[in-house]
């Protein structure tokens, strides 16, 4: 993975010294919080409900044993003892000390970890698959464009006061984990006959209040010119974007309201009008950068993994986790292991230092010291030996970290909604907790096979409802919680956004709305078929009849 | 307001007129775009320096043809989250104008660095904040990942540095 040079440490140190002298100017009354607010949320320094809210980047999603561990001791010592990661694959602290913070970040320079733009109007925390580097689809490692991007945004003197927030997200595989169709910028790997690489360049989808799928822009954009091309793209944003009303500002809207045509042409002439003096630069940078991701050398073995074969043999809880959370490695002999933070009546996405410790331990021993933040809010050890399959499952057996629901109706998406959010309208974990228990049951979980349930707390969308097969919005009516259910969205690479299925719920009936909605979707699958290819057959009336008929 | 330049509070020396307002002979004057497009002809046998200031929603190309004598651009800011000014800026440093910009509106010190990279040169500031403190705003990081958005001598471009041989650009428009 990547490693910081001295230009990048001095970088982030620089930075922190920055924010320490900010930080203290608003202890001592020099800057308002209203002027406080624009560089606190450039250093990922929210006000929640409770407290400060600091979200920490994990640049696309890859971290060493040394950083989780840091991780967990900032939990321990400034948070209560534990922390929350993001679908931007970053992780959050909810209960944190203005007096602390600049603390913090120097806790976090010293791994070559930092707050940068991890909220604010400004380039966010560029994501990707969280399998990158290791997946058997991949095209190659979209990891160093995402350090590229992640170097070229920070601090970028022109965008740093944009209309919006600014979200890219980068896959390199065919099969997209990255939900790279509803970002600001998607950026998608294809090779050409010639084998070499070019990106796809799309732009404009979203999902909050607006949820839109992003059109793309340039087919095939060669490597070395996505520098230039993307600050076209933000100067064109900068603007044109709206600034008159916070919930059109984003750069969806702007691609909608002149349209994809419009838009298109004038980014290209833009690019056009300042061409790169020069990419040389650029190139030798991606050069540098790529040599940091290459795969770790993986002894050789067999194809055949006999101690793995008769662990599964003997015990079939294992079986079933291994079934469930293993995931398809480049080489023969390894594989990806999903730990899913979605125990039984959990808080998705939570783990406790002790846990962050477990799991970088594991790392360190078996995964070549890299795991990962995935979008889902799980944990990824990527280059693992089979045979060490069962010995990690035992460890995360005693950690409380083997569920063996990854991918299952159990790994719910959920934003920390009314619990800790000041923009939040009801509960998302309490609905997602009492989901989780009421099919905490693995047979019936496997019976409903591959599924995606994502919560969001209000319209902003951060958990993703949009694109959950099954979507749940929690809203605000009269002082009531209410829950809209929505089918058929997906974050894939056909990528849609899911349909109000009709009245919404109160907390305590969502449980038994899904179970009908799977219940009717069992009864009407053909063999094999999945909850959303199903959905996409009948469409939404057959859900309907069986949620709002009776009543 | 105080003017800040090159670091200190300097004598402001332009004046802004209206659009009828009378010019007199060889004085500094800042007028609007508006004006600039509609009056060129007497505008440009003015004696004296001619500015001329553009709200933040304008297409600075409107510009170009004027770029040889006009010796300030004044854009603005009417917010500091705002961020438009900062475009504007650069794609004038990009088509080549050569000439002074100064940023005004509502500007926090550490905002200073962004604009002076992106090619502002002066400032309108409010007194709310003291002297040192834009002074110590103007050097607060001494590295830029961005390539062509350095002031020579003050922040080292990150990625010409690591690879010596490539210098950063030597088109640097502004030489501030």
């Amino acid at each position: 993975m990547y490693r910081y040079d001295e230009f990048d440490h001095s970088f982030v140190q620089q930075r922190t010294a920055q924010f320490r002298d900010q930080a203290n100017r608003r202890l001592k009354g020099e800057l308002t919080e209203e002027e406080f607010r624009p560089l606190r949320l450039m250093n990922g320094l929210y006000l929640q409900l409770h407290a400060y809210m600091l979200r920490v980047a994990v640049p696309y999603g890859t971290l060493s044993s040394k950083q989780m561990r840091r991780l967990a001791y900032i939990a321990d010592k400034w948070d209560r003892g534990y922390g929350h990661f993001t679908t931007r694959q970053n992780i959050q602290y909810n209960w944190i000390k203005l007096e602390d913070t600049a603390d913090i970040l120097e806790a976090l320079a010293e791994v070559e970890m930092h707050g940068i733009q991890t909220s604010g109007n400004c380039i966010r925390n560029v994501t990707t698959d969280h399998w990158a580097g290791a997946a058997a689809d991949e095209i190659a490692d979209p990891r160093p464009i995402g350090e590229l991007l992640r170097q070229w945004s920070s601090l970028h003197p022109e965008f740093s006061f944009l209309p919006r927030k600014f979200k890219i997200a980068v896959t390199g595989a065919p099969n997209d984990r990255a939900a790279v169709k509803v970002h600001d910028i998607g950026l998608r790997l294809h090779k050409n006959d010639k084998g070499e690489n070019g990106w796809e360049v799309m732009v404009g989808g979203g999902q909050g209040r607006t949820p839109m799928i992003a059109v793309t822009v340039r087919e095939f954009l060669p490597e070395i010119q996505l520098i230039p091309y993307i600050e076209a793209i933000m100067r064109v944003y900068n603007l044109y974007g709206r600034r008159d009303n916070k919930y059109k500002a984003r750069i969806k809207i702007l691609v909608h309201e002149i349209g994809a045509e419009k838009f298109r042409s004038e980014v290209e002439s833009e690019y056009a009008r300042h061409p790169a003096q020069t990419t040389e630069v650029d190139a030798l940078e991606l050069a540098r950068i790529s040599k940091y991701f290459a795969m770790p050398s993986l002894e050789k073995q067999s194809r055949f993994a006999p101690h793995f074969e008769d662990a599964k043999f003997k015990n079939k809880d294992f079986a079933r986790w291994a079934k469930n959370n293993l995931a398809a490695h480049q080489v023969d002999g390894y594989t990806i292991v999903n730990i899913s933070l979605k125990p039984e009546g959990g808080i998705p996405g939570d783990a406790t230092g002790e846990q962050m410790r477990v799991m970088a331990d594991l790392a360190e021993r078996y995964s070549h010291d890299e795991l990962r933040v995935s979008h889902a809010q799980n944990i990824v050890l990527p280059h693992v030996k089979l045979e060490d399959a069962y010995t990690i499952w035992q460890q995360l057996l005693k950690a409380e970290l083997a569920a063996a629901n990854y991918g299952l109706l159990g790994d719910i998406i959920a934003c920390p909604g009314l619990d800790y959010c000041a923009l939040a309208t009801a509960r998302a974990i309490p609905v997602s907790q009492a989901i989780s228990r009421k099919f905490a049951d693995m047979d019936t979980q496997e019976k409903y096979g591959p599924l995606k349930i994502n919560i969001s707390g209000c319209i902003n969308a951060c958990g993703h409802h949009h694109v959950g097969h099954i979507g749940i919005l929690g809203l605000d009516k009269k002082g009531e919680e209410y829950f809209q259910i929505t089918l058929g969205g997906s974050s894939g690479d056909k990528a849609s956004i899911g349909s109000i299925l009709g009245p919404g719920f109160a907390a305590d009936e969502v449980p038994d709305a899904i179970e009908k909605i799977l219940n009717t979707y069992v009864s009407l699958r053909q063999p094999g078929e999945e909850f959303l290819a199903a959905y996409r057959r009948v469409g939404p009336q057959p859900f309907k009849d069986a949620l709002y008929a009776a009543a | 307001m105080p003017l800040l330049k090159n670091n200190n509070f300097i004598n402001d020396t332009w004046n802004a007129v209206g659009d009828d307002d009378v010019i007199s002979e060889g004085a500094r004057v800042i007028v609007s775009l508006t004006r600039l497009q509609r009056d060129w002809d007497t505008l440009a046998r003015h004696t004296g320096m001619l500015g001329v200031v553009i709200p933040n929603n304008a297409d600075e190309r409107a510009l170009a043809p004027y770029f040889a004598q006009v010796a300030l651009v004044v854009v603005n800011f009417p917010a500091f989250t705002d961020g438009r000014s900062y475009s504007q800026a650069r794609q004038l440093r990009l088509d080549g104008y050569r000439g002074e910009i100064r940023a005004t509106g509502n500007i926090l010190p550490d905002q200073l660095q962004f604009m002076l990279q992106v090619g502002v040169d002066s400032f309108e500031v409010s007194e709310r904040f003291a002297l040192e403190d834009w002074q110590k705003a103007a050097l607060q990081m001494q590295l830029t990942y961005q390539l062509g958005y350095n002031r020579a001598g003050v922040e080292r471009e990150v990625w010409s540095q690591r690879h010596q041989g490539f210098a950063a650009w030597e088109e640097q428009p502004h030489a501030g």
